[in-house]
């Protein structure tokens, strides 16, 4: 369990004025469970990284209390203030900060010679393993690409045997194509690591692959937290604004038919039928169904090319941030869906609350990370 | 191997290596840890610290020479207990010469040691840091190899300049053959005497062959550290 209060103001000065229009403040608290991602998740300037080096210990804030497992890290009120060092929060940043006069292996020794004797975690050659690196080892890190860095960088912080591992924007400077090659890496780190990961990011592709738990910030404020699927059905915050604002749902893989090259997922409502993945059956896939991929029937369709038709009940017409435009909530046995519709169309079928449609979801509205593409 | 050079040109020479490799291995430590007080805190005082270190390149050599005489002198404040209490006398020695010499080229040495270290990002060191490495194993696995280049380039520039250290030396430590006497002080004094003109010249050939001996190691050496650093 780590909880987290944290008070700060950035005075203003030249140089911050170049970059924000005045003084800054943070003034935020949330907790994250035992294990897991908690993301915390906003625009750039919303001071997600500033909470990240106060947990590391790289910033004293002018306020607050940081508690990890039990143990006070950070408490300005009674004096306390763990070094770094000490405190076992190994942290893998944007830029990934690998020490150019040594190996790759040495820079992933770097931390795990300087673990406690008593500390457990996977071993170097589980970890090698795990992020693909091993062919890399003897190299310096200035002959590596920006992915392979970053995976190196990935691996040392996990090799320290932290308690808590931090992730400041950990894909951030990657092109599109490193970050594809890196994050299915840190889907398989987050399933080793077994142990609380906080994940600094301002994408939701990020977020809907990897976190349990996310902290919405905004202006240093923290906005909302919960689960990722509990916040996505939540029309009255910023993410719904976005483009690929949506349910997200907990899917598995039920079984692939590749002859006709598609892939059939099981969610708690119901099936979805999908262009064919690769994961394999019976793993857990996350699935964001954008809302202005959803639309809506009164009678069951027919002669469409749709593959998913889905049985449901409007249990809510909502506001969207388009004066023409709602947000109609579906249920799906306990599932639930959001639809972006245009206001006419509701008028035009009569939609009401207790109404029971067809939700219509196109097969391939799904892509690989659920972004907007 | 003796070039035309007599023992006595020889003994310049010798002396003169010796006091220039004394001189860096007495101020080099000094001069890390003050171009990091000077890179890296906040201390009060720090910009009159700075002017301090650097007043070597901007005061004349004699009046330098002078104040160590002042200081170092078996009357001076630091100079009379050093050879009550230690036996130890810097006036007018190998030691004293060497001492001129460091005084001299402390601020070189500080000035490309600052240099390096400003290069050293910091965010390394914060990295390490969360790995779990302490204040001193920070400095000696990160901080300390990433400014060697830094370190290095001051040591030579220190050594070169401390082989033709003229006022300095002249004045603490005098113009005594095969104790203080080095290669500009026999070149000095060559040209002094009647028909020494021959002497000079050759000792001059010398110090211009040291000096860019010792260029061109500084290049060459700069260059392995870049690479072995992944800069290359």
């Amino acid at each position: 369990m780590l909880e987290v209060a944290l008070r700060h103001r950035f005075e203003a000065s030249a140089w911050r004025a170049a970059r924000r229009d005045d003084g800054f403040a943070l003034d935020l608290a949330f907790a994250s469970p035992e294990a897991g991602v908690t993301a915390l998740f906003g625009p750039s300037g919303c001071g997600k990284s500033t909470v990240l080096s106060a947990v590391a210990g790289l910033l004293r804030p002018q306020q607050g209390r940081v508690v990890l497992g039990g143990e006070v890290l950070l408490d300005t009120a009674r004096g306390v203030m763990v070094a770094p060092e000490k405190r076992r929060c190994a942290t893998v940043f944007q830029d990934a900060r690998l020490f150019p006069h040594l190996s790759v292996a040495t820079n992933l020794r770097y931390g795990l010679r300087r673990a406690p004797r008593d500390a457990t975690g996977p071993g170097f050659e589980e970890v090698v393993g795990l992020l693909g690196i091993d062919h890399l080892l003897h190299r310096r890190p200035a002959g590596l690409s920006g992915g392979e860095r970053q995976r190196v960088a990935l691996g040392r912080a996990l090799l320290a045997r932290p308690r808590l591992l931090l992730m400041d924007e950990p894909l951030a400077s990657l092109d599109a194509g490193r970050r594809a090659e890196v994050l299915p890496f840190l889907t398989r780190l987050r399933h080793a690591a077994r142990l609380p990961i906080l994940y600094v990011t301002h994408a939701l592709d990020e977020v809907d692959a990897l976190a349990d738990r996310l902290v919405l910030l905004q202006a240093g404020r923290v906005l909302a937290e919960g689960s990722v699927e509990t916040l996505s059905l939540r029309t009255d915050l910023p993410l719904a604004a976005r483009r690929d604002a949506g349910a997200v749902l907990a899917c598995t893989v039920l079984g692939h038919d590749p002859a006709r090259g598609l892939t059939r997922l099981g969610f708690a409502g119901g099936e979805l039928t999908l262009p064919l993945r690769d994961e394999p059956v019976g793993s857990d896939a996350r699935l964001r169904i954008r809302a202005r991929d959803v639309a809506v029937a009164t009678e069951r369709p027919r002669g469409l090319s749709t593959q998913n038709l889905l049985p449901a009940q409007v249990t809510g017409i909502g506001d969207a941030p388009s004066p023409h435009e709602t947000f109609v909530r579906l249920a799906i046995g306990p599932a639930t869906l959001l639809a972006r519709l245009t206001r006419d169309s509701v008028a035009r079928l009569g939609l009401v609350p207790g109404q029971a449609v067809w939700a219509v979801i196109k097969a391939v509205t799904f892509d690989r990370s659920g972004s907007p593409s | 191997m003796s070039l035309g050079l007599s023992p006595e040109e020889w003994t310049a020479v010798r002396l003169s290596l010796e006091v220039a490799t004394r001189s860096v291995a007495v101020s080099l430590v000094p001069a890390v840890a003050m171009a990091w007080v000077l890179a890296r805190t906040r201390v009060p005082g720090r910009t009159l610290l700075d002017a301090l270190v650097h007043l070597p390149l901007v005061v004349p050599p004699v009046v330098v020479g002078w104040a160590l005489l002042m200081l170092f002198g078996i009357r001076g404040p630091i100079g009379a207990p050093l050879h009550d209490w230690f036996g130890i006398r810097l006036v007018f020695t190998t030691n004293g010469a060497a001492l001129a010499t460091a005084v001299m080229s402390f601020p070189l040495i500080v000035r490309a040691v600052r240099l390096g270290l400003e290069h050293v990002d910091t965010g390394l060191e914060a990295a390490a840091r969360t790995l779990g490495a302490g204040p001193l194993d920070r400095f000696v696995t990160v901080t300390l190899p990433l400014m060697s280049p830094g370190i290095l380039a001051g040591a030579v520039t220190a050594f070169a300049a401390g082989l033709g250290e003229f006022g300095a030396v002249i004045t603490f430590a005098s113009n005594i053959p095969g104790e203080t006497q080095t290669l500009p002080l026999a070149i000095y004094s060559a040209t002094q005497t009647p028909g020494g003109e021959a002497m000079a010249a050759r000792l001059a050939a010398i110090s211009f062959a040291l000096a860019v001996a010792g260029l061109l190691l500084a290049e060459l050496l700069a260059r392995r550290m870049g690479r072995w650093l992944g800069r290359g």
